[in-house]
């Protein structure tokens, strides 16, 4: 019996031998490998992008916002073209009564022109409370956040976050200097240390002031969100519950916000997120199937143009079973080397993501990596079988005879 | 001993059917040098494969060395190939990206033998051929001559008792094909079974026994008297 190290050998030496043949060969496998990892790891890079962007918000938060997301045919105040009340101030501080709530924090958002001699940028303004350092589970560098007082009152100050401080101040020390944002002037009394992507907003480009602050510079009396931190998991139906009835009531009656909790924001995106991975996984994979397919012809190829070698080796007293062993090796280390180099692809693909796009965290997931390698392996051999039984049929005497 | 009994070997040409070995009955002993000679489509190569089990009788039966070889299954006929008979090609059919003690390896690799002996014995068989420098090189680097030593190295490196040759010299020059054929004479001297299929009548004189073939059939069994 032909040992199966000399059979790997032997194999091994008709793949070098043809280098034209074994490259292509190699270059369709890989393609297929690298491009079923590098699909993979963007949409798994989007995943997590997001499920970061929503669990760095904080946890167990219920958020509420303005406006409802389902209309009903019947409401007298959208026949009279009446639109939603605005979330006031007033509103979220009636959300604090509740037992079960943890912490509450208000939320402005604008944009805004800042400078300090001389040097301006445009910023998003997040206008809020002292909560909310708590609730976003942010780190201070330098100073405090913003007081624990009466939200209703503007106050003068304001959170920087380390690239507003690094742009405007540079070398200074950018505390107790006065900022000017839009046409007030605000002092610093802290600096952000958190970094990363939030709600669209890079933490490290945002200015934080007061809420009332933040109304006044953008004369606006809403607010855009109201964060509710609930004490445990398990209290937060209860707390949503609480949530609309209290701002029903506040509303005479009229049910016009929207409240929901970041898990359920969380879980959806994540299923349709993975769902994404799977749909560009599979049509990267077809590339793959292509790759067999084309192993399938070239083996055929192969087969046909060895057809005296194989006839030789019949002629030598190689058996069927020997011939058809000798193929499917030869196809086996030519798919295995496809899949490891299309691997290599797969990854340096990625990391050049990741490079270029660095918010993205491109990693293709375990399942991908080894479902491409496998399905590498299984048509490399699948599509081979039929070249390497054709081989294992011929009938020596015609096959010495064709030259 | 080769023993054939009322073989016959027939091809289907479209709707003719083509008797290629018609009835053919011939014993071979040990050690003979038997050459068979007759016009192109005689059915001397037919008769040359199936002696070498690459192809099978439409019917009657094959004995080798007491053995009823029609009878085995693929993979017996493929190991008593590998064990009992060597053939050398007139086209050589070495394998051109091995070197020649690669091709001359083969055989043994193909029985699973140890990789120690086999080296022992391809350097044993390179030097008996003359073939010590040429060890290393591959088959387009050989002249014809060599590559049919090489040939001849690898059909009889597994020692079979049978060695089949088909047109052994018909792409060799004069000198080359007399080198090779003394080679072969040499082999059978130590005892191989040697057949050759030619058309060439002054290398069939050389054997000691003489098969004429015609339409399938033997036409004439010669046994020259040995002269030496």
């Amino acid at each position: 019996m032909l040992l199966l190290r000399d059979a790997v050998r032997f194999s091994w030496h008709a793949l070098t031998a043809n280098t034209v043949r074994t490259f292509l060969m190699l270059l369709a496998m890989s393609i297929g490998v690298g491009s079923v990892v590098i699909l993979t790891a963007l949409g798994e890079g989007a995943r997590n992008y997001i499920t970061n962007e929503f669990s760095s918000l904080g946890t167990n938060l219920v958020i509420v916002i303005p406006g409802r997301s389902e209309t009903s045919g019947g409401d007298p105040a959208t026949m009279l073209g009446v639109t939603e009340r605005d979330l006031t101030l007033n509103d979220a501080l009636a959300l604090t009564r509740h037992p079960q709530v943890q912490r509450i924090a208000p939320l402005n958002i604008g944009g805004a022109e800042i400078s300090w001699q001389g040097r301006k940028r445009e910023v998003s303004i997040q206008g809020t409370s002292a909560e909310f350092l708590k609730l976003r589970h942010w780190e201070m560098s330098q100073g405090k956040f913003l007081p624990d007082t009466d939200w209703q009152r503007p106050k003068s100050v304001c959170v920087i976050g380390i690239n507003i401080r690094n742009e405007i101040f540079g070398a200074h020390a950018a505390l107790g200097k006065w900022l000017r944002i839009g046409d007030r002037r605000f002092r610093v009394i802290g600096i952000l240390a958190s970094e990363g992507q939030s709600l669209g907003i890079d933490v490290s480009d945002s200015v934080i002031i007061p809420v009332a602050s933040a109304q006044s510079l953008f004369n606006v009396p809403s607010l855009f969100r109201i964060f509710v931190e609930v004490k445990t998991r398990e209290a937060i139906p209860k707390v949503m519950a609480f949530i609309k009835n209290t701002l029903r009531d506040r509303h005479q009656g009229e049910e016009d916000v929207t409240v929901i909790t970041q898990d359920a924001v969380l879980a959806t995106f994540d299923r349709i997120l993975t769902a994404l991975t799977y749909a560009v996984g599979g049509i990267a994979a077809i590339s793959l199937a292509v790759a067999g397919i084309l192993i399938m012809n070239v083996m055929l190829v192969t087969v046909s143009q060895r057809t005296s070698e194989i006839g030789l080796l019949k002629s030598l007293g190689a058996s069927g079973k020997a011939i058809l062993k000798l193929i499917l090796i030869e196809a086996v280390l030519l798919s295995s080397l496809g899949a490891a180099f299309g691997f290599a692809l797969g990854q340096a693909g990625s990391w050049v993501i990741r490079y270029a796009f660095p918010v993205l965290p491109a990693y293709p997931p375990t399942w991908a990596m080894v479902a491409s390698l496998l399905v590498a392996l299984i048509t490399g051999i699948l599509f081979s079988l039929l070249p390497a039984k054709k081989a294992a049929r011929l009938n020596p005497v015609d096959a010495l005879m064709r030259r | 001993m080769i023993k054939l009994e009322n073989i016959h070997r027939n091809f289907q040409v479209g709707d003719q059917t083509v008797h290629a070995l018609n009835d053919i009955t011939l014993t071979i002993n040990d050690g003979e040098y038997l050459s068979v000679m007759g016009p192109s489509g005689s059915g001397k190569s037919t008769l040359l494969n199936l002696l070498g089990l690459l192809d099978q009788p439409s019917s009657g039966k094959y004995f080798l060395n007491g053995n009823d070889v029609t009878e085995l299954s693929e993979d017996m006929q493929a190991s008593t190939r590998n064990k009992n008979i060597g053939f050398v090609f007139q086209v050589f059919h070495l394998i051109p990206r091995l070197t020649a003690a690669e091709n001359i390896e083969l055989p043994l690799v193909l029985a699973g033998i140890d990789e120690k002996i086999r080296k022992q014995r391809v350097s044993h068989a390179l030097e008996s051929m003359n073939l010590i420098e040429r060890a290393e090189h591959k088959p387009p680097q050989l002249s014809g001559g060599q590559r049919q030593r090489v040939a001849i190295a690898r059909a009889t490196i597994m020692q079979p008792s049978v060695l089949l040759a088909d047109e052994p010299t018909g792409n060799l020059d004069q000198k080359a094909g007399l080198n090779v054929i003394e080679t072969l004479e040499q082999l059978n001297q130590h005892g191989i079974t040697l057949i050759i299929v030619t058309h060439d009548e002054t290398l069939g004189a050389r054997s000691t026994r003489s098969i004429r073939m015609l339409d399938g059939r033997i036409e004439s069994d010669n046994i020259a008297s040995w002269t030496g």
